[in-house]
């Protein structure tokens, strides 16, 4: 027992003398959540917008009002005519045009049919579809108000929540996506270094023919990656919090337990991972691509799994990542307790403990 | 004499490749026992078998009284092993290099500050015993590594190929620092590729194939192959292998 001690203090010592491995395990958690948090946001804010409004009368005006102060929209040109528009839009000084009509509230009364067009650029689709969507909205919410105060009798009136997420936030989705990904990369990878590096120096040789048992020898190099990884997902965890007002609405304790699973889960990734390879480059290698790529395009953290087709879909089961995005996200989101994601906590121990049996199997075959 | 290590008709199998083919020998206490042949021999395969590392598939063996098959963790607690790497950690000092391989061989905290000045002076490395080991001359970490593999003072110590990509001189003292462990009783099994070395050890065998092709002192067998050298030897060996 003291032995595995002495081994865990060494690989703390390892760890801490080594400026890449600190600056991996923890600059790059902060530095990714705040990038995530603060560069890469699906929310548009501010959008420069131009306006040709032939009619200029109390209907078109009361719409530009209600455009200019959803403060998704800023003014940033009054157009004399289209030709002003599509200059500004090659000039890049903004993002959608607004067209209004001539003579706007007479045939608004009259004809009881207008139209309003939107130009946006589309050199960057998403942005174009959102402000889109938002204008439309916006202008149909107008028209809702319009009708209410004409007292027509009949209308269906769609009222829409956002439930878990009312803000539509995108914090709310990448804090538990980064949750997954470092603990992937410190958990599985650099325990897969950490014990790679062993054989090449030769050392683990020196380890193997020691009087401390192989499983000895492997759990005094893991444990500190686990310690590390808590840690991290605590600090992570409070960023969220502190920095974007992510909240934890389900049981902490619970959160916890379920981020211990996944660590032991990676971690058995990286031992496994080990035993393949001899050498650290291959160990890191296949950690980033064979683990990292796959948690990140397909546990359902950047994509949407349903819009897959369906051999990544089927592929994303096989991510013990998939599965705790799904727990998590529905403790930090919905506040649920263990009665509703006790499947995905199976399937998590299963995987665990065949991943196990598989790192096991591959370290005997090595050695007998 | 005592026995120390007895090996007989030891067999090692990989599926249908007999990487080491009934090898008998015996290795006496306090001797030089120099364990040879080319890459490919076996030379590891049987090394291993001896070390406790690998379960051999037929044949007997005893290590420092131990059975290979039914005790090999009691074996790996009576022998030192040294490979040709040196196995330091380059981002430890010195000190905490003995403190940990002295904690993993199961000394205490007191045994271990207990030895360390001791085997500092010895080794003349007091000054340095803060620095961190990928400062040092290889030289010296080829010394610090024999004294970390006897740390726990065993009876018999294992060295793989210790002497490679060292310069001769080195090479030569580190001979010597060999020759006062084994006057001091200590067995010392040591596999190398230098032939000069080869003339250094008390008795040497000599792998080919997974077979033991020759096995004496150095001396008759230079007498028994007609050679005026051990490389001559070798390269016989190797080359009626072939």
């Amino acid at each position: 027992m003291r032995q595995i001690g002495i081994i865990i203090l060494k690989e703390f010592f390892h760890i801490l003398r080594d400026r890449r491995t600190l600056l991996i395990l923890f600059g790059l958690p902060v530095v990714q959540i705040l990038v995530f948090g603060f560069a890469i946001t699906n929310e548009i804010k501010d959008a420069r917008i131009a306006i040709l409004d032939p009619s200029r009368d109390q209907i078109s005006r009361e719409v530009q009002q209600r455009l200019l102060s959803s403060g998704y929209f800023v003014l940033e040109e009054t157009a004399a005519d289209m030709d002003a528009v599509l200059r500004a839009f090659r000039e890049d000084r903004i993002k959608m045009a607004v067209i209004f009509p001539s003579a706007m509230q007479k045939r608004f009364y009259h004809d009881e049919k207008v139209q309003i067009q939107f130009i946006a650029d589309a050199a960057e689709p998403n942005t174009a579809t959102t402000l889109v969507n938002y204008a439309t909205a916006i202008v149909n919410d107008y028209q809702m108000d319009k009708l209410r105060m004409d007292d027509l009798p009949l209308e269906i009136h769609t009222e829409v929540k956002m439930l878990y997420n009312p803000r539509m936030q995108s914090v709310y989705m990448f804090v538990p996506g980064l949750i997954v990904v470092i603990l992937t990369l410190i958990c599985a990878m650099m325990t897969s270094i950490a014990l790679t590096r062993e054989k090449e120096l030769g050392t683990m040789e020196v380890l193997l023919v020691s009087p401390v048992r192989p499983f000895l020898v492997i759990l005094g190099k893991v444990v500190p990656y686990f310690v590390l990884g808590m840690i991290i997902t605590v600090m992570v965890l409070l960023l969220g919090r502190f920095v974007f007002g992510m909240p934890v609405r389900g049981s902490l304790a619970l959160l916890m337990a379920e981020c211990v699973l996944f660590v032991l889960n990676a971690l058995a990734l990286g031992i496994f991972i080990s035993t393949r390879t001899d050498s650290q480059m291959v160990a890191m290698m296949f950690s980033l691509i064979g683990l990292m790529m796959p948690v990140l395009l397909l546990s359902g953290f950047i994509f949407p799994i349903e819009s897959m087709p369906w051999p990544l879909q089927w592929l994303s089961h096989i991510l013990p990542g998939k599965w705790f995005l799904i727990i998590i996200k529905d403790i930090m989101l919905k506040g649920v307790g263990f009665s509703y994601v006790w499947k995905e906590t199976l399937i998590l121990i299963v995987m665990l403990l065949v991943i196990l049996a598989a790192g096991v199997r591959n370290f005997k075959i090595r050695l007998a | 004499m005592n026995t120390v290590i007895s090996a007989e008709n030891l067999t090692k199998k990989f599926g249908d490749f007999t990487a080491v083919d009934r090898i008998s020998f015996e290795v006496f206490q306090g001797e030089i026992f120099g364990f040879l042949g080319a890459n490919g021999a076996g030379k590891t395969t049987a090394m291993k078998m001896l070390t406790g590392l690998l379960r051999p598939t037929s044949g007997k063996a005893q290590v420092a009284g131990f059975d290979v098959y039914r005790q090999p963790e009691l074996i790996k607690q009576h022998i030192g092993y040294m490979s040709q790497r040196f196995s330091l950690y380059e981002d430890l000092t010195v000190r905490e290099n003995i403190e940990f391989y002295g904690g993993i061989y199961g000394l205490t905290f007191k045994e271990i500050r207990r030895k360390i000045p001791q085997l500092l002076h010895e080794l003349g490395l007091l000054e340095v015993e803060r620095q961190l080991v990928k400062s040092l001359p290889l030289g010296w970490k080829q010394r610090l590594a024999f004294s970390i593999a006897l740390i726990h003072e065993p009876r018999i110590v294992f060295l793989d190929e210790p002497t490679g990509g060292v310069d001769p001189i080195t090479r030569r003292q580190f001979w010597e620092t060999i020759y006062q462990s084994a006057a001091q009783g200590i067995t010392i099994f040591v596999t190398t590729h230098y032939m000069d070395e080869a003339e250094y050890c008390h008795r040497v065998s000599m792998m080919a194939q997974g077979k033991i092709a020759a096995l004496g002192p150095p001396k008759q067998l230079k007498q028994e192959f007609q050679a005026q050298s051990m490389d001559e030897i070798f390269l016989s060996i190797a080359r009626g292998a072939k």
